[in-house]
């Protein structure tokens, strides 16, 4: 089969089904065995704000997605005032003709500088500001309409299947964008009803339904639209392929390697983690009595932390998940935490800052925040997964380096991470090992709980334990836990503290600390989500016959200076790509391992990242025409 | 071994200002846990800080020092991860009700089966006393350059209002008083308050321990008499008896009227307690039948140093 790469988008009013809809031809696509890469965006708004979903499918492995949109599907005006230019030529746009005398000016969602913007690229073109208007300039631009009223197919199926309710149930228009979708691209149609039926399994009369008029819709495309250049025939599945929403990695993760304690307070993007956990909190454990994860929900994220540390003092697996705002006001306790070598696992879903920001957009702005997060000196690890499916094996590792060098661990995830939807391999829970470190089975004699020891880590014990005494407090300590202001013991218990900073990078692997995918003349260095679209924008480059390197940062502190040194040595110039105004990782990285980054391509809208426009920068940086602080834009 | 009083006493040394109230209550404390028998590594005290967060270093128990205004939040936390333990915190009224005041109301509503004192003694002591929470509106320490300009928060009041289903309070001079308050406190099933009138001889000249004895309200026959008393002295019925509206109703009621009792008469004992809400632990129980038997703490999560947990049927939910 030749190479299928497809983008679909659909869109809508908060509330209206956009998300049901793309979960709906996300899993026929998966099922259908294409590689799914799928991500939403919505307002801080419950309903009526435009939110949209884009998913990218594919017959190959992809990380991002792309600029180009090859079907839309709209229901609403907004929807096309918004992406009509994001349709390539060549691609499609479904939509309800009901909408063709739309005014820009009834569209009270359209907020004004957009409704500029565009009013000013219509009347560059003397088109009208209408739908009509943003339809003929994707004609002109060589995308396919494929007009349809929503209403009357509702009205039609109502007769047909006499079901009166029927008539009015605009919610089902979601419904039909998505099978006209399918029928349009010729997907086998069983899927889809099959699909629906999993979805809607335990409403059955909302299945039956949704499928019939799925049914309904999807052959009214096949029967009565035009043909479509693209489709999306039956292709090879590969088995054991997960469907999986960013926050799924790393909530699986912890309930694999254990953590049964997780305070929080709601905050997006983090609480849909916290959530899935309380879902899922009773365990099977094998050959065990039933486990559960308790999930508390707090009255602010001071005391979710503040109740993540009286967990882990238990001997618990701890953990709390949070984003920008919540992670700073837990930052007084973060330092509590490595004064008392408390290991806890903090996830922190970034989003875009400062202060309230861009509340349900991306943005990787909290990399130094969270480097220098708390007052006052004292070890700390912060780590960033790359890839959705990473991050289920990075959680456990997280929990491990917390237990073995007793120190709060900070696991960077984000937005992007969070609303995207990707296939991926099935999780393998055997690859998470569990390492406790220290933590004692029992204590035997005389027990202190800050001794000095070799290697400045010190037996733990936890609360309750017979024999195993101890005290905690912010204050300096002596080696029992009591308080201390004599400076010679200051400096020895700083040094014992600080000493940890270089046994993590001592001890961690070096493929856990950076990961290498190959050093050019030209290499990228990049963190977290965003290294989704550089590996594909490296991969279309390639395809040209230009090679680019490329270094991921997972371990960004205690920073493995020597190593991504080493892994550097042979590049000539660096490219530094994330998501934030000032290049927070390559000022880290100019910091640490003392060189120049030479370039910068960053994106700090608020959207994520296409690997086309990644390409696209990168390819200018190669052919020398590049400004040094390349800034991306894309993005409704 | 039947523990003795020493052996809930450490060695470390206690730095607290001669004449200190905090003395009595770290004292009755000691006395209530070997009263109790509880086992010294069974229980664990919890801290705020100031002056009255050193108070987890004097005592031979699991000692948590945490943070200013933060100690419900910890110990919450432990209680919670480990049923089993005893839990213990406590902290100033600056700590407990100024800025610790939204975890005061939120562990009302979750009623954790533990313990909170606050030392209350009107005055921010170890940054040389300013006015804390429950100062008076318009009095004047001596510490203070000018009048306190807040009105005072009612500890017994807004622990009732919160949700606190074990409200108290004690003197610090009275400790055998104070000692049986607490052993009833840790006992009761739930969250309980003891709100302790503790002088601070250095910075509050008002509320000394002389004021509380009423060495100041002589009657005609130049007899003194003691501005605290006792309500159980007066036959005070704070106990909820069954669960109804009105006999609920009543007994929030009376207590919070006793709460605004001051000046010349300062009521001391229970004001309030009801057995009949059900803990934090029992509401876990509900989402989770084998929470007490086999809580976070005590969960075992690996075998041969792998995960041991089963998460294929959510995986299966995810395939496609």
């Amino acid at each position: 089969m030749s190479s299928i790469d497809f983008t679909w988008l659909i869109g809508g009013p908060q509330g209206s089904g956009v998300e049901s809809g793309a979960n709906i031809f996300s899993k026929v696509c998966a099922e259908m065995g294409y590689q799914v890469f799928g991500k939403r965006e919505f307002y801080s708004n419950i309903k009526g704000e435009h939110s949209y979903f884009t998913v990218r499918v594919a017959n190959k492995k992809i990380h991002s997605n792309v600029n180009d949109v090859t079907l839309m599907t709209s229901f609403d005006a907004e929807t096309l005032f918004r992406h009509y230019d994001e349709v390539m030529s060549g691609g499609g746009i479904i939509y309800d003709s009901d909408l063709e005398d739309v005014k820009t000016d009834s569209v009270r969602t359209l907020d004004a500088p957009f409704k500029k913007r565009l009013h000013d690229e219509l009347e560059s073109k003397n088109k009208p500001l209408t739908i009509a208007g943003v339809l003929d300039v994707a004609r002109e631009n060589g995308v396919s309409l494929f007009p349809v009223s929503f209403k009357s197919i509702l009205e039609i199926l109502s007769e047909e299947t006499e079901n009166p309710r029927l008539k009015g149930l605009v919610r089902m228009f979601n419904v039909i964008g998505v099978s006209l979708s399918l029928g349009l691209v010729q997907m086998p149609p069983d899927t889809l009803q099959k699909t629906i039926g999993t979805i809607f399994s335990k409403k059955p009369e909302v299945a039956k339904i949704n499928q019939q008029t799925a049914n309904y819709a999807y052959n009214y495309a096949t029967a009565k639209f035009e043909a479509f250049d693209h489709s999306l025939p039956r292709t090879e599945k590969e088995s054991k392929t997960l469907l999986v929403q960013g926050f799924q990695g790393t909530a699986l993760g912890k309930i694999a390697c254990g953590c049964r304690f997780q305070p929080y307070y709601p905050i997006t993007p983090a609480s849909d983690e916290s959530v899935f956990l309380e879902t899922n909190e009773l365990l099977e454990v094998t050959d065990e009595r039933p486990g559960s994860v308790a999930v508390i929900q707090t009255e602010d994220e001071i005391s979710a932390m503040g109740m993540t540390i009286g967990g882990a003092l238990t001997g618990t697996r701890s953990s709390t998940c949070t984003s920008g705002p919540g992670f700073a006001l837990m930052t007084e306790m973060l330092g509590w935490a490595g004064m008392n070598e408390v290991p806890v696992v903090i996830t922190n879903y970034q989003r875009s800052g400062p202060s309230t920001g861009l509340p349900t957009r991306h943005g990787q702005d909290d990399l130094l925040f969270s480097v220098h997060a708390g007052h006052g000196d004292f070890p700390k690890i912060v780590y960033a997964s790359g890839e959705i499916e990473e991050s289920f094996y990075d959680t456990g590792n997280c929990f491990n380096y917390a237990d073995v060098f007793q120190v709060p661990v900070i696991h960077m995830m984000d937005k992007f991470h969070a609303s995207s939807v990707i296939t991926c391999k099935r999780f393998d829970p055997q690859k998470i090992s569990i390492n406790r470190g220290k933590l004692l089975e029992k204590v035997d004699g005389d027990y202190k709980r800050f001794e000095f020891t070799d290697d400045g880590v010190s037996p733990r014990s936890r609360l309750g334990m017979d024999n195993g005494i101890f005290w905690n407090t912010g204050d300096e300590s002596d080696e029992t836990g009591h308080i201390t202001e004599d400076p010679i013991l200051r400096v020895k218990m700083m040094d014992k503290r600080m000493s940890r900073l270089d046994l993590i990078l001592e001890s961690i692997p070096d493929v856990e600390q950076a990961v290498s995918f190959g050093v050019e003349e030209y290499s990228v260095i990049s963190w977290g989500s965003t290294i989704g679209p550089v590996i594909d924008a490296i991969d279309l480059l390639k395809k040209e016959g230009i090679s680019i390197g490329l270094v991921q940062l997972k371990l960004m502190h205690p920073f493995p200076s020597e190593h991504v040194s080493s892994l550097l040595k042979d590049a000539k110039i660096i490219i530094d790509i994330e998501a934030n105004h000032s290049g927070q990782m390559g000022k880290m990285f100019k910091q640490n391992v003392g060189r120049d980054i030479d370039y910068f391509i960053l994106k700090y809208s608020g959207r994520a990242m296409t690997c086309t426009e990644v390409y696209d920068s990168l390819k200018k940086i190669v052919q020398k025409k590049a400004d040094k602080r390349e800034v991306l834009m894309h993005g409704a | 071994m039947a523990l003795k009083l020493a052996d809930y006493k450490t060695d470390v040394h206690n730095d607290w200002c001669p004449g200190c109230g905090d003395f009595g209550i770290v004292n009755a404390i000691q006395m209530a846990l070997a009263e109790m028998g509880i086992q010294r590594d069974k229980a664990a005290m919890f801290s705020g800080i100031g002056c009255s967060g050193k108070t987890s270093h004097y005592i031979n128990t699991f000692g948590v020092h945490t943070l200013h205004g933060r100690v419900l939040t910890f110990a919450q936390g432990a209680k919670i991860a480990n049923p089993d333990l005893t839990v213990v915190a406590v902290g100033g009224d600056g700590d407990g009700l100024g800025i610790g005041a939204g975890h005061f109301v939120a562990a009302g509503r979750r009623n954790v089966d533990m313990t909170y004192i606050i030392f209350d003694n009107g005055v921010y002591g170890l940054t040389k006393g300013q006015a804390s929470p429950t100062l008076k509106l318009g009095e004047k320490t001596k510490s203070l350059p000018t009048p306190n300009t807040n009105s005072n928060v009612n500890p017994i009041g807004l622990a009732i209002a919160s949700g606190f289903t074990f409200v108290a309070r004690g003197y610090s001079y009275d400790v055998r008083h104070l000692k049986d308050l607490i052993i009833q406190a840790v006992k009761h099933k739930g969250l309980s308050f003891l709100d302790v009138l503790q002088p601070c001889p250095t910075y509050n000249d008002l509320n000394t321990r002389d004021w509380y004895a009423g060495t100041d309200l002589v009657d005609e026959a130049q007899k003194r008499h003691s501005r605290i008393y006792k309500l159980e002295d007066q036959g005070f019925e704070p106990v909820v008896h069954y669960n109804s509206e009105v006999e609920v109703n009543e007994k929030l009621s009376q207590a919070l009227i006793k709460s605004l009792e001051w000046g010349n008469k300062i009521p001391t004992g229970v004001f309030y307690k009801n057995g009949l809400i059900s803990p934090y632990t029992e509401r876990l129980k509900d989402k989770i039948p084998n929470y007490l038997e086999n809580p976070p703490a005590k969960q075992n999560i690996s075998k041969n140093g792998v995960s041991n947990t089963n998460i294929s049927k959510m995986l299966d939910s995810l395939e496609v």
